[in-house]
């Protein structure tokens, strides 16, 4: 064990522990807003990183005919409910332009030679599929039960996951796929190798929180979201309705997780169920700051990134053991820290 | 008196086998401020998320002239109903400014020098909140933060501002600045009804009165009338049917 | 449906009354002689069907335990039928010599196979459980994965446990001597254990220990109140639940001869939550039908699936999935909540004179009362901060026996505060509190459940899908002791019938005689509120805390409330009310004591008080 191998180590450590930081806040916003635990963080990773990967194969891309049909449902549910409430049945300009967007894109997508567009195209119209996805989803399965008991919002995302998964499957395939690094070569840091990956993630990663937290801190929207968050009778009495909250909460958890997926795809070989895994280690990021802290989430994250990147040195088979089994003293010492807590309905 | 801003015609709610409220009937004009007052229990607060629509309830709510209410408490807000609930439902960990600028929320459209210009104008009303802007709200006194719950709501530019036992936990200095404030509001063409416990502070600033007791309007009439009345008294204190000459000591 | 296999229900004409079974019951005898038939009629493929269907059936009935009745969401349980799995093989498979010394009878021997595999499962549960039970709301699931998933790596990575490939050519079962060695033959097996859990479990919750864990779903704060200890009875739920694991692990090793770490991934353990909903989660017999569907639809979705769509793939995934979803929009009970729903509806039970049914029982050993007019309860200086504020300050009184005091006061005043100090929810700052003669003031709520003490909450809290006799009988709880194995075995009938009458007598005494097998439910408000008074008195109590009893009253229910008090205090009881309603306070108490901004303004006879300028000014409001 030379210092050599460490940076080694330290620089995977960071390059996942920044994706698992990236994750990490995006449960914790959705969860703050929604109280959902967002399990099917995971697919957004995986289906951006394998949708990436079809794009530059040259075979076909199908994330979109998924879109079309979550569109579809949506739209169906709100003319349902529009039905219901007044009478007769009514589409909405929403709905329907979310199904057109849907169509368009498929064709777009299913049409154009995309394999020869480019890492940054690909990278938008990878983003343009999901993001939207992720406001579908928010849409079809947790609107109707916004308000039910969380462990019910907890069932229910382990069954969108396990739906997405299959769906994973049908769309991708059972192999990996891993795609074109964005560029070649690397930084020659003292006698480190930076592989030039790993600067894109660590770059667009800080650039992302950044992002996140310009919008949080300066914008109206954003400071709309954590009021949301913060209190959600207040959110309402302002005008703020939860749909649209929990709505915009899923389309940036969609947007952090296709952004994750694009960044490790050339790193990691990703599989049709990968993003479970992954976005687990993001739960315990976001464990470890009591789901409320962002920062402490965030660092928690890159810690979980270090320790995995040296328990695959030492002791490679034993790594997921070791990982999630940190998390128990970590729940722990969580959950005293907010003793009295009970589970009354 | 012009036509109503609101008018309420038997309003009934009930949870499960309890009726909390049976055939209540209020109205409130333009520029008024109508009171109603009633001792802990009365089904004050139930008659609030009842007109807002968040309860469920038979009757008729009739608001700018047009019937029915959304169970979406935006919905009623787009319409120019703004309430201050008992809890205030501040964004604690936020501060008075954001606060503030959240209560614009609905003209969220409006560029910022407009929401800015808004701002100031509430500013000149609650001198106070000007002086702590910048602190968070869950710092502030109790009187301070009862005051932000108003200054939001007003952000939200409504016709008609409902406040729920807005003297709850203050203390008696405050409150009266609190009223004093209230009073002020009528002068900007907002229209309040207020929801109260303390009668004597709710009968000096409203122009009239309904009392309600066990979810029934008791007794009605202008405020300064009721403010001499010894029933409003027995009301409170349960002396049902014991006359005393116990009026304002 | 109700717990218990043979229960006495009112009888519909009350000319015969004699025991009649259960729903329960009935299922069992319908049960018995189509399973004792199946294997000689059914071709094998379909009786391994059955097999798989019971042992996933009994992991299930654990799930059902632990998140249908003490709602506690795990997806751990595949992980545990790993454990005895494993265990169970290893011992089979391993050749006496790689044994130690002492141990080496064990290889080969299903039995040892058995009580390690329980053995172990157990004890690795306790861990588990110690840490995970403790974590409230999301933890817990999440600890759950989180183990599930390490046990899972576990499995595939210990090399004496075959790796990825697993352990295989694990012999037939041998058992004193019958050779279980078909499909037919362990049938009867599985389904004999299957049927004989699904028995103690039904005892379980029927019983002193089954209402503890029932009561942690929803009631937890009224439960610890009346002395339940809800870590205990947590982990008495979640070690059930493991030794069902464990049992249907060593079923498994026996059955398929062999193991590897697939079937016990973290996708099982979300398989048999899948199974536990779909069947009903909150119904023992959920457990047999989850099983039972789920298998039949996966069967079924597999192979034609394929054909309609002309591909493979992993298409049961994405249907079970949807369905689930389906579910929690609509149907949140699963198909045992929804057949149970529809019997219900026809058979409401009528307030019919039930307490003829019960058998008598000796009544339960009472603690000495105090004399009339001794000091009972006596705050000294109480004062409790909240960082600057000041909640409340110097509260000092005394309750005698046979004596009702009313703590009244503004909204504000501080008496919720109080309250919860002399329940022991919340402790003093400074000051002392002391409940004859001895400090309480910073014990718990539940030390205290035991010594004299009982309160009912301002929010009706109660069981609502309970009886009414059920609910009253957990103020009982600390008077019993019979535990999980006696309430299993059925050996605690007799403590059980003098709790049950106690509570029953207690009902007779508030006036609810009438509805002691109806859902709590379906009472109006102040029966509700009188049930609370009841449960509060099994407790066998000399003070009475009562947190604003009338509040949400029509009038004659409020008139029944006084007169209980008033009766209730003439058999010697103090009672501290803490009360808005000036009218029902008036003319019911001896002595009111009146707060304000968390200070005493007056105390005294109530026609002082409402005459006490003091208190006029706090109650109408002060703007002069």
């Amino acid at each position: 064990m030379n210092l050599q191998i460490v940076m080694l180590l330290g620089q995977d450590g960071i390059t996942n522990g920044a994706i698992y930081a990236l994750l990490a806040l995006s449960i914790l916003l959705v969860f703050t807003v929604t109280r959902i635990l967002l399990i099917p963080q995971g697919e957004f990773v995986a289906f951006a990183a394998l949708t990436m990967a079809a794009m530059q194969g040259g075979t076909p891309v199908r994330l979109g005919w998924l879109l079309l049909a979550l569109s579809a449902a949506a739209l169906v549910m709100d003319s349902h409910a529009a039905w219901r409430r007044d009478g007769r049945i009514a589409v909405r300009r929403g709905p329907a332009l979310g199904l057109a967007y849907a169509a368009g894109l498929t064709a777009l997508t299913t049409l154009l030679p995309l394999a020869d567009a480019g890492v940054a195209l690909q990278a938008l119209v990878t983003m343009a599929l999901i993001v939207p996805l992720g406001l579908a989803l928010y849409r079809v399965f947790y609107q109707p039960i916004a308000a039910a008991h969380p462990l019910v919002l907890l069932i229910v995302s382990i069954a969108v996951h396990v739906v997405l998964v299959g769906v994973g499957l049908l769309m991708f395939g059972p192999e990996g796929a891993r795609t074109e690094p964005f560029s070649d070569g690397g930084l020659r840091l003292g006698m480190v190798m930076l592989n030039s990956q790993t600067i894109w993630v660590v770059a667009v990663s800080l650039a992302l929180i950044l992002g996140l937290y310009l919008f949080f801190e300066r914008s109206l929207y954003g400071k709309a979201l954590r009021a949301a968050a913060v209190n959600r009778l207040g959110a309402e009495l302002v005008g703020i309705s939860p749909e649209l909250a929990g709505k915009a909460s899923f389309a940036l958890a969609a947007l952090i997780g296709s952004l994750s997926g694009i960044l490790i795809a050339p790193i990691t070989t990703i599989y049709y169920d990968s993003g479970f895994i992954i976005s687990l280690k993001g739960f315990v990021g976001a464990i470890i700051g009591g789901l409320a802290s962002y920062p402490v989430a965030a660092l928690g994250a890159l810690l979980i990134g270090q320790a995995e990147s040296f328990s695959t040195f030492w002791a490679s088979s034993y790594k997921e053991v070791i990982v999630f089994t940190l998390i128990l003293p970590v729940l722990v010492w969580r959950s005293l820290s907010h003793h009295g807590a009970e589970d009354e309905e | 008196m012009s036509a109503p801003l609101l008018e309420v015609t038997d309003l009934c709610v009930s949870y499960g086998k309890i009726e909390a409220l049976s055939n209540a009937s209020l109205r409130v004009g333009e520029g008024q401020i109508v009171t109603v007052i009633g001792p802990n229990g009365a089904g004050k607060t139930t008659l609030l998320s009842a007109i807002m629509g968040v309860l469920p309830s038979r009757g008729r709510v009739s608001f700018l002239g047009q019937d029915g209410q959304s169970p979406a408490i935006q919905d009623m807000v787009a319409r120019g109903m703004s309430l201050v609930p008992e809890k205030r439902a501040l964004f604690a960990s936020m501060s008075v400014e954001d606060n503030l600028r959240l209560g614009g929320f609905r003209f969220h459209s409006r560029s910022k020098r407009e929401q800015d210009a808004a701002m100031e104008e509430l500013y000149v009303l609650f001198p106070r909140l000007k002086e702590r802007r910048g602190q968070m709200a869950a710092t502030l006194s109790g009187g301070e933060r009862q005051m932000l719950a108003l200054a939001r709501a007003l952000m939200g530019g409504p016709k008609l501002l409902m406040l729920d036992e807005p003297s709850l936990g203050l203390a008696p200095l405050i409150v009266r600045e609190v009223f004093r404030i209230i009073a002020e509001l009528r002068s900007k063409g907002v229209s309040i009804l207020l929801i109260e416990q303390n009668a004597r502070a709710a009968l000096r600033v409203a122009d009239y009165a309904y009392v309600l007791e066990l979810g029934r309007i008791a007794m009605e009439g202008p405020a300064s009338q009721l403010a001499h009345d010894p029933r409003v008294v027995a009301a409170y204190l349960g002396m049902a049917g014991k006359h005393q000459e116990m009026l304002a000591s | 449906m109700k717990p218990g296999v043979l229960s006495k229900t009112p009888a519909a004409r009350p000319t015969v009354s004699m025991p009649r079974l259960s729903p329960s019951g009935w299922i069992l005898l319908a049960l018995l002689p189509v399973l004792a038939v199946a294997p000689l009629v059914l071709p094998t493929y379909q009786v391994t069907l059955a097999n798989n269907i019971g042992i996933f059936a009994l992991a299930t009935l654990g799930l059902v335990l632990l998140t249908g009745v003490a709602g506690m969401t795990s997806f751990g349980q595949a992980a545990f039928i790993g454990v005895s799995a494993y265990a169970t093989a290893y011992l089979a498979t391993v050749s006496a010599a790689d044994l130690p010394g002492p141990l080496a009878w064990m290889a080969g021997s299903p039995l040892a196979g058995l009580a390690v595999g329980l053995v172990l499962t157990l004890a690795i549960a306790t861990v588990l459980g110690a840490v995970t039970l403790r974590l409230s709301g999301h933890y817990l699931p999440l600890g759950t994965i989180a183990w599930g998933l390490s046990l899972f790596y576990l499995f595939g990575n210990l090399e004496f446990l075959g790796g990825h490939t697993g352990l295989s050519g694990i012999p037939a079962l041998n058992l004193f001597g019958i050779a279980l060695d078909n499909a037919e033959t362990l049938f009867y097996l599985i389904w004999a254990i299957l049927l004989l859990a699904v028995v103690a479990t039904l005892n379980l919750l029927d019983s002193r220990v089954g209402r503890a864990i029932r009561a942690l779903r929803g009631g937890q704060r009224m439960s610890e109140s009346m002395g339940v200890d809800s870590f205990r009875a947590k982990m008495t739920a979640f070690l059930v639940a493991a030794l069902y694991a464990g049992l249907a692990g060593w079923l498994y090793a026996y059955t398929q001869r062999f193991v590897s770490p697939a079937p016990f991934s973290l996708q099982a353990g979300i398989d048999f939550l899948f199974m536990a909903l779909i069947g009903g989660v909150g119904q023992v017999w959920g457990a047999v039908i989850g099983a039972a569907s789920v298998t039949f639809a996966k069967q079924w979705l597999q192979d034609l699936l394929p054909h309609l769509l002309g591909r493979t793939g992993n298409f049961e995934a994405i249907v079970f999935g949807l369905l689930i979803v389906l579910l929690m929009q609509r149907l949140p009970g699963g198909i045992a909540g929804w057949i149970a729903k529809a019997f219900e509806r026809r058979r409401r039970p009528t307030g019919v004179a039930d307490s003829l049914e019960l058998p008598t029982a000796e009544p339960l050993p009472r603690r000495p009362m105090p004399q009339k007019g001794e000091v009972v309860l006596e705050a000294k200086g109480v004062t409790r901060r909240f960082g600057g504020l000041v909640a409340n300050r110097d509260i000092s009184f005394t309750v005698r026996a046979g004596e009702i005091l009313a703590v009244i006061g503004p909204n504000g005043a501080g008496k919720s505060t109080l309250f919860n100090q002399l329940s022991c929810v919340d402790h003093p700052t400074s000051g002392e509190i002391l409940f004859r003669g001895e400090r309480i003031d910073g014990r718990t709520a539940r030390a205290m459940a035991g010594a004299g003490l009982s309160r009912s909450f301002q929010h009706v809290k109660l069981l609502p899908t309970m009886s009414v006799l059920e609910n009253v009988a957990i103020g009982a709880h600390l008077r019993g002791s019979k535990g999980v194995a006696a309430a299993a075995l059925r050996l605690d009938r007799t403590e059980e019938a003098r709790l049950l009458d106690e509570a029953r007598r207690q009902l007779v005494r508030v006036g609810l005689g009438q509805y002691l097998h109806v859902e709590a439910g379906s009472l109006a408000l102040g029966q509700q509120r009188i049930l609370e008074i009841a449960r509060a008195l099994c407790a066998d109590p000399c003070l009475l805390l009562l947190d604003e009893p009338a509040a949400g009253l029509r009038f004659l229910e409020k008139q029944a409330l006084a007169e209980l008090l008033v009766k209730l205090r003439s058999e010697g009881m103090a009672i501290l009310l803490v009360e808005h309603d000036m009218d029902f306070v008036m003319g019911l108490v001896d002595r009111v004591y009146v707060m304000e901004f968390g200070e005493r303004i007056a105390e005294g006879p109530p026609e002082t008080i409402q005459t006490n300028p003091a208190v006029l000014e706090a109650y109408l409001g002060g703007v002069e």
